[in-house]
């Protein structure tokens, strides 16, 4: 987990007095005071999550919102697709995507989802970074599209193979949603805007609402005993057994979207022969690196000991000698799998062919412990798809 | 008689023999422990030396000799159960006992109160 540090005052969210009410640990991240913990702990809150249902905090997020100044959506989704290689024109109405910010020398500068709600595209990106995507996106597409950052709008992760049992008797048109659909409904008389998506693992919400309305709506949420708040620490240990990068460690600017393992998210029609090759910002440089194959690859990793690895910890071939084969991004333990997990980038040539497992080494306190390089997630996905 | 040190560590001296762990304080603020490592049986280390390490699910964080002296004994029920640590951190959770060189040291540790104002 890091944080920011800076001489600036820390800023709050709408549920930092509930936070501290529930007795959380708060520490600064991305500029917010934000709970990393309740009083169960990072391992309980964990599982809780797991097998009934978790509510974050997560309004330190940046949400904005884009139409195209013509009035036609097209427009503004076009405009999108120059910074971003996702197929944003071909995203129906009520679809949500996940999709990189590139660079001009084939990095990533942020990771975001985007959605289409059918008169605009909301765009959920990290706290980090929001300042810099909404500069960003005014220069590169200010010129075809409205670019409306909503400081007014929090936003909610409601997680858990319980949460669409859970939201159901209070919005019941939530619970047919499928995962990555979107649509704006009525909460307590709020209106939100809805995406069934997460960064769990888990089946959930992620849910868009007034700022003012926050605190109420989520204390009405947490009279349901399903229902537990759920801290950033609990966060980073349900995405990491996931698999899901988080923007600062496992992604950052020197790390390109194939390198990443997100080929995934470059559809055929941003590829080259695609009907819309290329066009997004470093699209030349990262459309052949997915033809030539990347020199590093993002990995899972599990030590074989009990002892936890973590980021930046540096990974090796043999137990002694040699230079450095990879680095380790995000790594910690994680409470489903019941031991230490990893992700890190490995040079391409020290991987190994798709689903066999090669044993390399940490180097950790000044020995070398042996790690398995495996596939991501650590943990089924279980998606309403 | 148990006296701390302002790394959140106490030391309880019975004999040349002192028995060291971290305060509730301490596990409170590392969290959930999931891995404990001990240094070796009869190791001699020096006040202010980093000789085990805990890692909560957040963090690694290194534990300090309070005092110099000889590693006499370790507490495998922590190595086993790092959670031990975290529910009886001044008691069952010890870290690793100690032969202290000079046990005059001791006296120059915090007292109780001398901690507690530091909380």
């Amino acid at each position: 987990m890091s944080s920011v540090a800076s001489d600036l005052p820390l800023l709050c969210t709408p549920l930092y007095d509930l936070h501290l009410e529930r007795g959380a640990k708060m520490a600064g991240f991305a500029g917010y005071d934000m709970p990393i913990q309740y009083p169960s702990g990072i391992i309980k809150e964990h599982l809780h999550t797991r097998f009934h249902a978790g509510l974050f905090d997560v309004a330190h997020m940046g949400q904005i919102k884009i139409t195209a100044k013509s009035g036609h959506l097209a427009d503004a989704q076009a405009a999108l697709e120059s910074v971003l290689p996702a197929d944003i024109l071909g995203l129906k109405r009520g679809r949500q995507v996940y999709s990189q910010f590139t660079t001009a020398s084939g990095g990533i500068s942020d990771d975001l989802m985007v959605a289409n709600y059918g008169d605009f595209i909301l765009l959920v990106v990290n706290a980090g970074g929001k300042m810099a995507d909404n500069a960003m996106l005014q220069q590169k597409i200010g010129d075809r599209c409205h670019i409306e950052y909503l400081s007014e709008r929090a936003l909610i992760a409601l997680q858990g193979p319980l949460a669409a049992e859970c939201l159901a008797p209070h919005a019941p048109e939530l619970k047919k949603m499928r995962f990555m659909d979107v649509r704006q409904s009525v909460l307590w008389g709020s209106d939100i805007m809805v995406s069934r998506s997460g960064y769990t693992g888990e089946d959930g919400y992620e849910i868009s609402l007034p700022a003012h309305a926050c605190d109420q709506i989520v204390r009405k949420l947490l009279t349901d005993p399903r229902v537990n708040l759920i801290g950033l620490g609990a966060r980073d240990s349900l995405r990491l057994e996931a698999g899901l990068c988080l923007y600062g460690a496992d992604l950052d600017q020197t790390t390109s979207p194939i390198e990443a393992g997100l080929n995934w998210s470059l559809p055929k029609i941003r590829r080259a022969g695609g009907a819309r090759a290329g066009g997004f910002v470093g699209s030349d440089i990262i459309l052949k690196q997915l033809a030539a194959g990347p020199a590093r690859r993002r990995v899972g990793l599990q030590p074989q000991d009990r002892a936890p690895i973590r980021g930046g910890t540096l990974l090796y071939q043999s137990e002694q000698g040699g230079t450095a084969i990879g680095t380790v991004t995000s790594g910690g333990f994680g409470p489903s799998v019941g031991a230490p997990v990893a992700m890190g980038y490995v040079k391409s040539e020290f991987l190994p062919p798709l689903a066999t497992k090669t044993q390399i080494f940490a180097e950790l306190r000044g020995r070398r412990i042996a790690v398995t390089i495996t596939q991501l997630p650590f943990v089924p996905l279980r998606y309403a798809k | 008689m148990t006296k701390y040190t302002k790394d959140h560590e106490y030391v309880k001296l019975n004999g040349d023999a002192a028995t060291i762990g971290i305060t509730h304080h301490a596990q409170d603020a590392l969290g959930d422990l999931v891995f404990v490592e001990l240094p070796a049986l009869g190791r001699k280390v020096s006040a202010g030396e980093a000789i085990a390490t805990v890692e909560s699910v957040k963090a690694a964080s290194d534990v300090y000799a309070p005092l110099s002296g000889e590693i006499t004994a370790v507490n495998q029920a922590i190595i086993d159960d790092p959670g031990l640590v975290n529910r009886d951190p001044e008691d069952k959770g010890w870290f690793f006992v100690m032969k202290l060189s000079n046990p005059a040291d001791f006296d120059g540790l915090l007292t109780e109160a001398a901690y507690k104002a530091l909380l």
